[in-house]
């Protein structure tokens, strides 16, 4: 565990200084693109924490499909669901903090609604079942979320500053500019995945949401009650889904799209390993700051728009090389 | 129908203790997978309190349909008891799920171990402790008890459960069983995959753990041999029928068992063909 930590260590600015050493080579030969260090360092810095975003849709993803191996297509309209709901509670007058208490009340009620109506009938099936079940989760809370709370983009205002500042001043010159909203929303992250790993490794329920995940039968067999470890586990993932919806809704605004960015968590997931929740973590990271840099020093090379297509060229890459993904768990194979 | 040693016993009454009622009785039980698999076609036997009790039988014979019946796995797997009742200290038990019976301590080891591979031999053991609820210094006096019937789990208790021995894996999951503070186990097949001095020094710990803490245990298993030598009583199964019960030593002695489980015969041992052929025709003769 330890030289795994350390091989961490030394390989991040291995391979960042290596990039960007890559980049200067480049920029000697096509005057046209544009590096410095502090630029590199700007554009990496956004991009991480862009990258904060892809990682809490996709931690959503993991903690149910560890759980339950349910991949839950409809992580992504719960994101929206969650925003939409609390956009209109604030419509309605309340205090954001308490739109949000009774946001969270409202995403575990649809937990137990989802856990009863369409998981517990469904148990035994084979997964693809209960994956076509979470696509129809997917179009009726889409459905639901906009005939409730209408289908129009809504400002979500919760007193994040926005103002960019420059940081490092001393080090480079100008020094580099960050946008503090990201720097909020990467903390808030920060601050769930620290709680959600001390519930995971510390506490007796979230024992036993590992024990469920790794074998069934067996956590039925020394009585862990399985109905309740799904509700729970939805439970938390539709409270990790309001605050994705949160975040990104004040950053983008509230609307349809929030259900697709369901799409960028799927190559997150598979760098990162579908089983694990610090891979979720590491995969959204990389992701987002990979996407910045190659939009930012490619694209002179090879035309723009790489955003939109990088992440899933790089997922391709890692499904050929290590399908695994970066963390997620070993098959364990004993000799 | 060929009982030994219970001739005194009234028929289709469960064998064994007279006097206080047994801590567990199944009585003429039919369990059916999926509306359509009849596996078991009338199973009754009953555990006395603080006593092993084995269960015999070929592959298939249903030993381990009976231990799910009991332990009520047999609904994650489509399986339903449809007939007869199951008894926990004289109450009916059979409506309810396993993390009641747990509560109510019947517990199940299955076969094949199936610890939690990612999770830490001391978080397997934990696990165990799920339903409890008399508080943290009485599950951690458990899991030091655990730890003295089974050393070596102390030794790799941090250690994921995936990557330790067959043996240190049964014996987790036979400790996680224990951390349940259990009446009744329900041993599946302890002895599965494993070199015949860990399956021997495995029942000794067994035996141990029955005689100091008086938790009485119900034991599948296909080793005959090693069953019947730590047994008080067995039942053996085919086809989803008990054919035989009686006390161990009398199984033991009986000819019949000694023929088809023990692989031993009064004329010395014989090949395999032969003792197929013998049982082929018995069973046409009836």
């Amino acid at each position: 565990m330890n030289t795994r930590v350390l091989t961490w260590l030394v390989a991040v600015p291995a391979v960042v200084i290596g990039l960007g050493l890559l980049f200067q080579l480049l920029s000697l030969v096509e005057p046209s693109l544009y590096f410095t260090w502090a630029y590199y360092l700007e554009v990496l810095i956004g991009g991480t924490l862009q990258g904060v975003m892809y990682s809490l849709v996709a931690l959503g993803f993991v903690l149910i499909f560890k759980a339950s191996s349910v991949f839950n297509f409809a992580q992504g309209s719960m994101v929206l669901f969650a925003a939409l709901t609390m956009v209109g509670m604030i419509e309605w007058g309340l205090h954001w903090t308490l739109a949000f208490l009774i946001t969270a009340g409202v995403m575990v009620v649809l937990a137990l609604v989802i856990e009863r109506v369409v998981l517990r009938p469904l148990v035994n099936q084979p997964h693809i079942i209960l994956f076509m079940a979470t696509i129809g989760i997917f179009y009726f809370l889409d459905g639901l979320g906009q005939t409730l709370w209408g289908s129009d983009v809504k400002q979500l205002d919760i007193g994040i500053p926005r103002t960019p500042i420059f940081i490092l001043e001393s080090v480079f010159e100008g020094g580099i500019l960050v946008n503090q909203f990201d720097i909020v929303a990467a903390a808030i992250g920060g601050i769930l995945v620290l709680v959600l790993a001390i519930f995971f490794q510390k506490t007796r329920i979230g024992r036993a949401l590992r024990a469920v995940a790794d074998d069934h039968q067996a956590a039925l067999s020394v009585g862990i009650p399985l109905k309740t470890i799904w509700a729970i586990v939805w439970s938390v993932a539709g409270f990790v889904a309001l605050v994705t919806g949160v975040i990104w809704g004040s950053k983008l605004g509230v609307q349809f799209t929030l259900a697709l960015i369901a799409l960028k968590a799927l190559p997150v997931l598979i760098l990162g390993g579908l089983t694990s929740i610090p891979g979720a973590i590491v995969g959204g990271l990389i992701i987002g700051a990979g996407e910045q840099v190659a939009e930012v020093f490619l694209s002179t090379f090879i035309g723009s728009a790489i955003q939109d297509w990088f992440a899933y060229v790089l997922a391709m890459l890692f499904l050929l090389v290590r399908p695994q993904g970066l963390f997620g768990e070993k098959i364990i194979e004993r000799v | 129908m060929n009982n030994v040693a219970v001739a005194e016993r009234l028929p289709g009454q469960p064998a064994a203790a007279q006097g206080s009622p047994p801590q567990l009785s199944v009585n003429n039980i039919e369990v059916i997978y999926d509306h359509v698999i009849l596996v078991l076609k009338g199973v009754s036997l009953s555990v006395p309190k603080g006593e092993i009790v084995a269960l015999l039988g070929a592959n298939g014979a249903g030993k381990t349909t009976t231990l799910k019946a009991i332990s009520n796995l047999l609904r994650a797997e489509r399986g339903e008891v449809t007939k007869g009742s199951i008894e926990l200290e004289g109450e009916r038990v059979q409506d309810l799920s396993p993390n009641d019976l747990v509560r109510r301590g019947v517990i199940q080891v299955m076969e094949g171990r199936h610890c939690f591979e990612h999770l830490t031999i001391e978080e397997n053991l934990m696990t165990g402790a799920y339903t409890r609820t008399d508080g943290r210094a009485a599950i951690e006096q458990d899991l030091a008890m655990v730890y003295d019937y089974f050393p070596r789990l102390k030794e790799r208790r941090f250690s994921q459960a995936g990557y330790t021995s067959g043996g240190e894996q049964q014996m987790c999951a036979i400790g996680r069983a224990l951390m349940s503070r259990p009446k009744v186990v329900l041993l599946d097949e302890p002895s599965m995959g494993l070199a015949p001095q860990l399956v021997e020094q495995i029942f000794e710990i067994v035996k141990r753990i029955n005689e100091e803490s008086g938790v009485s245990i119900l034991l599948a298993e296909q080793n005959t041999n090693i069953a019947l030598k730590y047994a008080r009583y067995g039942y053996i199964l085919e086809n989803g029928r008990v054919v035989m019960d009686g006390e161990a030593a009398a199984l033991r002695e009986n000819e019949d068992v000694k023929e088809f489980y023990l692989g031993l015969s009064a004329s010395g041992r014989r090949s395999y063909r032969d003792v197929k052929h013998y049982r082929r025709r018995k069973r046409w003769l009836g």
